[in-house]
């Protein structure tokens, strides 16, 4: 039995789109393997939706919702160690960081992270990682059982949102639930100046490679020559520089904008995955190296402090 | 303000001067006293850092304040610093620490020696360590710590400029033989684009005059004399160490550097810590070499020269370029009001190379603006420099004034190397 | 209370990074390593605690070369003591390498564990989910921010989209950082020296575990190129104009 069961997450009791990419994965490695593909749903989601799974575990428990990770462990373990799937997919996000790290630890299974890629080869899954910031990507072979944490954007979402049998079984919630040793105390919107960069259809958004806080001004002035508004890659945001509901990636935003001007930013995965369906995505960057140039449409290695000027002039001149 | 104490004047009673009866409170003297209305801890708490007594020596005579770059675009000099630090404000947490270029024109015009290239330094590096560092600075400090320059590009890529530059150039820890020139290539030449632009055009012009060079590649570090202005003193002299140690590894007769900050440094910083070079700024190698140069053309310029603080007023060589320019054939060479020793400075020495963002949230206009303009007024359609800082800081602010086209930013080896070749 | 902070190196990616000759591993001989980014987070939220609060701070990393001036640089920053685990030749894996220092970790009993969230070269997941499950702790990763209680810490969690729960948390716990509230400070090198002149870093040994079951690495590549970016070069007034009429030619230029 090639069971491959999927932890399905979910925000604000929606599903977040990454469980569909694991439901669609999951079919393939399942079809392989010769086995089904169960969707764990720890916690209120709606099951209507999750029609790419053969079998829906739903485990409820006052205790699973507000998201408590060591809850969601407990969960994910125990659904490990008695159904037994061959291989088990979280995503590789914020949350699923604790999780899948947590449930391989718990169940003395291996953990391939960052997985970009997976295929069935004899009775081993070999994986496809991004290592070192998108700049190397590491093939492993790994028997099963395993864990594998997938990156958001690796595979498309169509695939998992149906062709399952859709069998339903509830599933009473581990004992570990009644000696958690966290709890939740209060939850917080993105916050800070009323933004919600999701919304704008222009983003310009700013990296590390503009210097210094000193130099959003820049950026500042070409966002307003466009009508955009400005986003930031995580390190901007961890140094103060611009308030974090500015942040696109992996812990900020997730953004399709019509135009995603990209000044500075490298393109580490994490910020990759939040930014890399955007329409239109021009990237200004020194390294010609630089993973952003792969998910761009345009790019130049072009000095920002040059270009975003002489930019911003053009735009106001044809604005004007 | 200041109170007369009663019994601290003094009277003669009976007293004649040259005839003139001036008894009694005609000559009353008052005693000598000290300001003692004012807390002077502020103060005291900076003279006391080692390096930075002589703030305390100022009399308020005002003589550096015309003298004053900072002054000229916004309301700074030494008087001025020892004043708001005599009245209470901390000179540790006040963006005054950081506007200072170094470039010296304020010590010399100071009768009382009050030396700000002394106590910059000193201060700031007490700031550093309180975790008082603007964040532009702190990059660069730790780019330099990380990979030896302070743009923060990999050190492997030091000598990549080598490739284009049309003319064999020797990589020491390559090639690995004795040479009669060292050439120190500095950060901005090795990295900066326009920086690269020169090193090529010097690589070129030694060819042409068959100088035995080298250069130390990827095993070369910046020689860190700004960033010890700047503060990081500790930074210098761990970088100093391991370039004395590079250096120690290589044969050749003397030295030769792109960049008057590590001219300066050979020169006065790195004998303090007991390593003695034969140094010269690349200037004062090629000024007497000029005359054997084989020139293809004429190059019919107008041009003006901008003295570099730390090869003009900080060492003396004022010279060397102005020999250069005169030399190429065909330039018409135009002074600036402000030149040689009273020549302005572009704002990017002491570590204002890293704070442009800084500085520029409290002053008027950029120095390096003020210069450009100057530059103008002259009628010279080129401004020359021989600092690997100014390419880079002129050329922006022709831009930033508004002046594109107006102006061209040339180092004086592009020119020699221009004239040395056919236009292509 | 005591802080321990769990630190290593990781490749500096401003370098390029090649495949070694056995196509397994990156050339590590021209690599510059350098303080992996969110253990310098870790290290600054601990110093962070220990300023606000008052705690002992202890920096922990395994003996690899470079790591003497990572754990001098910490007690520059503020740590009290570093300690240096010795687990052999070669380089570890998360999971082996959390097996190593869960050994230090039992031996230092400290009330909290900071590590980094993530680095960039971990391909088994986490260093900290590891040692809390070694250790059987609780663990959080991805957060942003730790207060300190009676017996207990608050921490902020980061998810997607930008929201964030606080989660209470009883001690001991092992703790992934994602960001300090505020950015690593600066280390002026004579404070570097000075902690190096001051005395040798102590150490400890710890095995490691044996090498995850089951897992091969079969090969490192660079990612194919993909559809790639089509790059615009020349002077930036040039590259202005061919961008603005690109957005102009998408009617994404305002106006």
């Amino acid at each position: 039995m090639g069971n491959v069961l999927v932890y399905i997450e979910t925000a604000d009791g929606q599903i977040a789109p990454i469980s569909f990419e694991l439901l669609g994965a999951a079919r393939k490695l399942a079809g392989a393997l010769g086995g089904e593909v169960e969707a764990l749903v720890a916690g209120e989601a709606g099951a209507a939706q999750l029609g790419g799974a053969d079998t829906l575990i739903q485990v409820q428990h006052p205790l699973l919702t507000p998201y408590v990770p060591e809850a969601h462990v407990a969960v994910l373990a125990d659904a490990v160690r008695t159904r037994n799937p061959q291989v088990v997919l979280v995503g590789n996000t914020s949350v699923g960081i604790d999780l899948a790290a947590g449930t391989a630890a718990a169940t003395g299974r291996p953990l391939v992270s960052y997985c970009l890629g997976l295929e069935v080869e004899g009775g081993a899954v070999v994986a496809r990682s991004q290592l070192y910031g998108g700049k190397i990507v590491a093939t492993t072979k790994t028997e099963a059982p395993a864990v594998f944490a997938v990156v958001a954007g690796s595979f498309p979402e169509a695939a998992g949102r149906s062709g399952g049998k859709g069998q339903r079984v509830d599933v009473d919630p581990p004992a570990a639930l009644s000696a958690l040793r966290m709890r939740f105390v209060s939850s917080a919107a993105p916050g800070g100046e009323g933004v919600d960069i999701t919304k704008a259809e222009r983003l310009v958004s700013v990296g590390r490679g503009i210097g210094g806080p000193e130099n959003i001004e820049l950026a500042q002035e070409l966002a307003k020559a466009l009508g955009a508004e400005i986003g930031a890659s995580r390190p901007v945001c961890d140094s103060g520089w611009l308030p974090k509901a500015r942040q696109v990636g992996k812990s900020g935003m997730t953004v399709k904008p019509k135009l995603y001007f990209a000044v500075g930013i490298s393109g580490a995965p994490e910020h990759l995955e939040g930014m890399r369906d955007s329409e239109l995505i021009v990237a200004v960057n020194s390294d010609a190296n630089a993973p952003i140039f792969k998910v761009a449409h345009f790019g130049t290695t072009c000095d920002l402090f040059d270009l975003l000027p002489a930019l911003t002039e053009r735009l106001k001149a044809k604005a004007g | 303000m200041s109170k007369v104490e009663p019994g601290r004047t003094h009277e003669e009673e009976h007293l004649e001067f040259e005839g003139m009866d001036i008894s009694g409170h005609w000559n009353r003297m008052f005693e000598q006293r000290v300001i003692w209305e004012h807390d002077t801890s502020t103060l005291d708490k900076v003279t006391a850092i080692a390096g930075a007594e002589s703030l305390g020596y100022c009399y308020q005579c005002g003589k550096c304040t015309p003298a004053c770059p900072v002054d000229h675009v916004g309301d700074y000099s030494p008087r001025k610093i020892f004043r708001k630090t005599q009245t209470g404000i901390d000179l540790l947490t006040s963006p005054d620490l950081w506007l200072c270029t170094t470039c010296m024109n304020c010590l010399r015009v100071c009768p009382k020696e009050v030396n700000m290239i002394s106590i910059m330094p000193a201060v700031r590096e007490v700031a550093v360590a309180e975790g008082n560092v603007p964040p532009e600075l702190q990059k660069a400090f730790e780019n330099t710590f990380n990979h030896g320059n302070p743009l923060g590009e990999p050190a492997r890529k030091r000598a990549d400029w080598v490739a284009d530059a049309g003319a064999p150039v020797t990589i020491l820890p390559k090639e690995k033989r004795p040479v009669d020139v060292l050439f120190y290539v500095e950060c901005y030449w090795s990295y900066h684009p326009r920086g690269k632009d020169a090193a090529r055009a010097l690589a070129r012009t030694m060819a042409t005059l068959g100088v035995d060079w080298g250069i130390l590649g990827h095993e070369e570090k910046c020689s860190c004399d700004s960033q010890r202005l700047a503060g990081e003193k500790g930074l210098f002299e761990m970088i100093a160490e391991q370039n004395i140690a590079t250096l120690g590894k290589y044969e050749f007769k003397r030295m030769v550097t792109s960049d008057p900050h590590a001219y300066n440094a050979f020169r006065n910083e790195y004998p303090k810590l007991g390593a003695e070079y034969p140094i010269q700024h690349y200037t004062q190698f090629l000024a007497p070499l000029m005359g054997s140069l084989p020139w293809k053309r004429k190059l019919d310029y107008k041009v003006t020269f901008h003295d570099p603080c730390y090869l003009g007023r900080h060492n003396g060589e004022y010279d060397a370029p102005r020999e250069m320019i005169k030399q190429i054939p065909g330039l018409e060479f135009i002074e600036m009001f402000r030149c040689k020793e009273n020549g302005y400075c572009c704002g990017g020495g002491g570590g204002g190379m890293w704070l442009d963002s800084f500085t520029g949230n409290h002053v008027r206009e950029r120095l390096s603006e003020r210069r450009v303009k100057e530059a103008i007024e002259t009628g010279a359609e080129m401004l020359v420099v021989c600092c690997p800082y100014e390419v880079s800081r002129f050329e922006d602010a022709v831009k930033s004034t508004g002046n594109e086209g107006k102006l061209l930013v040339r180092d004086v080896i592009e020119l020699v190397d221009e004239a040395l070749h056919q236009e292509s | 209370m005591h802080i321990a902070v769990v630190l290593k190196q990781v490749p500096d990616l401003v370098e390029e990074l090649e495949i070694d000759s056995g196509g397994k591993d990156i050339d590590r001989s021209f690599v510059k390593m350098k303080l992996n980014e969110f253990d310098d987070h870790a290290l600054e939220q601990a110093v962070l605690l220990k300023e606000s609060g008052g705690a002992k701070v202890t920096a922990v990393a395994i003996a690899t070369e470079g790591i003497d001036q990572v754990l001098y640089a910490a007690k520059a920053r503020g740590a009290d003591a570093a300690m240096k685990v010795e687990a052999g030749e070669g380089v570890l894996d998360s999971r082996r390498a959390a097996s190593a220092i869960a050994e230090t970790i039992k031996q230092l009993a400290p009330d909290l564990v900071l590590t980094g969230v993530q680095a960039a070269d971990d391909l088994f997941g986490q260093t900290g989910p590891y040692l809390a499950a070694v250790l059987g702790w609780p663990h959080v990763s991805v957060v942003s921010g730790v207060e300190l209680g009676g017996g207990t810490v608050r921490v902020h969690q980061e998810y997607s989209g930008g929201r964030t729960a606080m989660l209470e948390v009883d001690l001991p716990a092992v703790i992934g950082v994602q960001a300090a509230p505020q950015p690593p400070r600066y280390v002026p090198v004579s404070k570097l020296r000075q902690a190096m002149a001051s005395g040798a870093l102590d150490s400890t040994s710890g095995a490691p575990a044996s090498a995850p079951a089951g897992v091969a690495v079969a090969g490192l590549a660079k990612p194919e190129s993909g559809r790639g970016a089509e790059m615009l070069s020349g002077a930036a007034g040039e590259v202005a104009d061919r961008i603005a009429a690109l957005l102009a030619e998408r009617g994404l230029a305002r106006g």
